[in-house]
């Protein structure tokens, strides 16, 4: 069952420009190591004896149907929101074009 | 040449009318100042929790059932992950491959012909923000007051088979929708926006045809637009003996065309996985049964009602029901007047046509059922003409005044006294000799000339049979 996809220089820079991230091709070497080791610790999961025990669907157990009523709530005020923007203007973030 | 089949499915995204976001308090009002509406749960700032909003989970459970969907035993959200700047959390919450409901159906009807195109899922997401670009400045501008808005997905199988339906399945869908108000499907506003996968293959061949995704049609009137000039482009293509590749289009409505996008690379890969802030979710048999019972009459259900109960025609069933408010206006008028096909003509007529103009829905106008009811009773008793009464509408349109008071107010009031119409008629008939011999002559062609000219003495007035009468008398009798 352990997962033995090589992680392999294209998959490294496939995730990285998924993530948009910029690596040398230095790094690609550092991240394809580590990548490699994580998934190796990971796949040691692959073989604990699983027969007796059901599958967990979420985290928290068998808490289930958790709503809130549908009440509007103070937002941040927008200064608030902005406070962080490298570039922005009249109330709205500014970011690189993204499509032409 | 050969024949080709268009296999088209549409995937609808609905904004539901809730008060607060599907996932936070902030406000789903349209137009508010940019990024106003926004916190640290839309804004995807760390350490923030995620709550569904149970009315828009109540909303999505509604319309799967008014799809005739199944209701998923065990509903979880999936986190789709994606980098894009009109996503705050560089995810969106949504469903992957348990969606809430499936395998539904929506009755369209094509050419006396009913078809079922069936419903493959609808499922519950969260919108993205809004993104505006300015070209020059080589900058685009981000609001996230869309961010986290409930939205339904409804995805269609790709049964349809032509642009026209793929409009007529949409219309039918926006009726639901608003039939059951969860949703205004207002495209203006992008509460209601579709996209489309079109493919085209020979006759009779098992196998689709490689699909393009068609986005950015922003009214039904595009959708059908882009899927006709798509389809066409594609049996060009296949006829020339060239390839299709398979990309997303964007329909272009001002030149009239698809344009590929830009092939995004990577695309499909969205490492779904299970979104662990929220806990699954669970709709009892009970409650299934409870919102079964609570769903209003639908347009299908309503439109047969109306062709059996009041023998309007199968067209003006179909229209009529189109929208909760003009059906339910229709209902109201005949509790006073009973002339369903009236009332359907003039609705369907020069109301609709006040509508239109004025962009407005019915129940947002001054013009009661009442109104109608009052106009048409004096239609009947020969108290206006019905000329008359399309000038006496408008007005009721504009001040709510009743049609009794306008006739009052403006003396539109007919003219059914012979002796003052006499008097006209023998004016006219002074004043167009040429038109009262050819008359004498045997064309009967005059005879509508003089008639228009008493119609314009009397601006409309004249009762069209006591001045018929008088006037063929006064020129047959010499
Ligand atoms: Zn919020």
């Amino acid at each position: 069952m352990a997962n033995t996809k090589a992680i392999d220089k294209k998959t490294v820079e496939h995730v990285a420009r998924l993530a948009r991230v910029n690596l040398s091709a230095q790094e690609i070497g550092i991240y394809k190591k580590q990548l490699a080791d994580i998934l190796e610790y990971i796949n040691k999961l692959g073989k604990v004896d699983v027969k007796n025990t059901l599958p967990t669907s979420h985290p928290i157990g068998k808490m289930k149907n958790v709503f809130r009523k549908d009440n509007m709530k103070k937002s941040l005020p927008v200064e608030d929101v902005l406070r962080n923007a490298p570039n922005k203007k009249d109330s709205l973030f500014i970011v690189p074009k993204i499509i032409g | 040449m050969k024949n080709y089949e268009v296999v088209i499915g549409l995937e609808a995204h609905v904004h539901l009318l809730t008060e607060s976001k599907a996932f936070c308090g902030c406000s789903t009002k349209f137009g508010l100042e940019p990024n106003s509406s926004t916190c640290p749960v839309c804004l995807g700032l760390p350490g923030s929790l995620p709550v569904l909003n149970e009315k828009a989970f109540l909303y999505a459970i509604k319309t799967a059932l008014a799809l005739h969907c199944k209701i998923q035993n065990l509903i979880k959200f999936d986190r789709k992950n994606y980098y894009y700047p009109d996503l705050p959390k560089n995810y969106q919450i949504s469903q992957y491959d348990m969606p809430l409901a499936y395998d539904g159906v929506i009755e369209i009807e094509s050419q006396e012909s009913k078809k079922k195109i069936r419903v493959k899922r609808v499922h519950l997401e969260e919108d993205a923000g809004k993104l505006m670009h300015e070209a020059e400045k080589g900058v685009s501008y981000v609001d996230f007051n869309r961010a986290g808005v409930a939205l339904l997905e409804i995805v269609s199988e790709p049964d349809i088979h032509s642009p026209e339906d793929a409009s007529a399945y949409l219309v039918n869908l926006k009726a639901i929708l608003k039939y059951l108000k969860v949703s205004d499907c207002n495209m203006e506003e992008g509460s209601l926006r579709c996209d489309a996968n079109i493919s085209v293959r020979p006759e009779g061949a098992k196998a689709l045809g490689v699909k393009a995704e068609l986005k950015n049609m922003n009214s039904f009137k595009a959708v059908r637009d882009a899927l006709s000039y798509e389809a066409k482009r594609q049996i060009d293509l296949l006829a020339a003996g060239e390839k299709i590749q398979q990309e997303t289009r964007l329909w272009n409505e001002a030149r009239g065309l698809t344009i590929a996008m830009r092939s995004k690379e990577d695309t499909q890969d969205y490492r779904y996985f299970p979104e662990p802030d929220l806990v699954p979710f669970t709709v009892d048999k009970n409650k299934i049964d409870q919102i079964m019972r609570s769903l209003p009459e639908l347009p299908q259900a309503k439109k047969k009602r109306f062709i059996s109960d009041y023998s309007v025609s199968e067209y003006d069933a179909r229209v009529l029901t189109r929208e909760a408010d003009v059906s339910d206006f229709f209902e109201a008028t005949i509790k006073t007047y009973n002339n369903p096909k009236e009332i359907a003509n003039w609705l369907l007529g020069d109301i609709a046509s006040l509508l239109n103009a004025r962009k407005v829905s019915i129940a947002k106008t001054k013009l009661k059922p009442g109104h109608l009811a009052e106009m048409l009773e004096m239609i009947h008793s020969e108290e206006i003409s019905g000329k008359i009464a399309k000038e006496v509408l408008p007005e009721v349109f504009e001040n709510g005044l009743s049609p009794k008071e306008i006739v009052r107010q403006k003396g539109l009031k007919q003219i059914k006294d012979s002796g003052e119409l006499t008097s006209i008629i023998e004016l006219v008939i002074k004043e167009n000799e040429k038109s009262t011999n050819d008359y004498k002559a045997g064309k009967k062609n005059a005879l509508m000339f003089l008639v228009g000219q008493v119609m314009k003495k009397t601006k409309g007035k004249a009762n069209p049979k006591i001045l018929n009468n008088i006037l063929k008398n006064m020129l047959g009798g010499k």
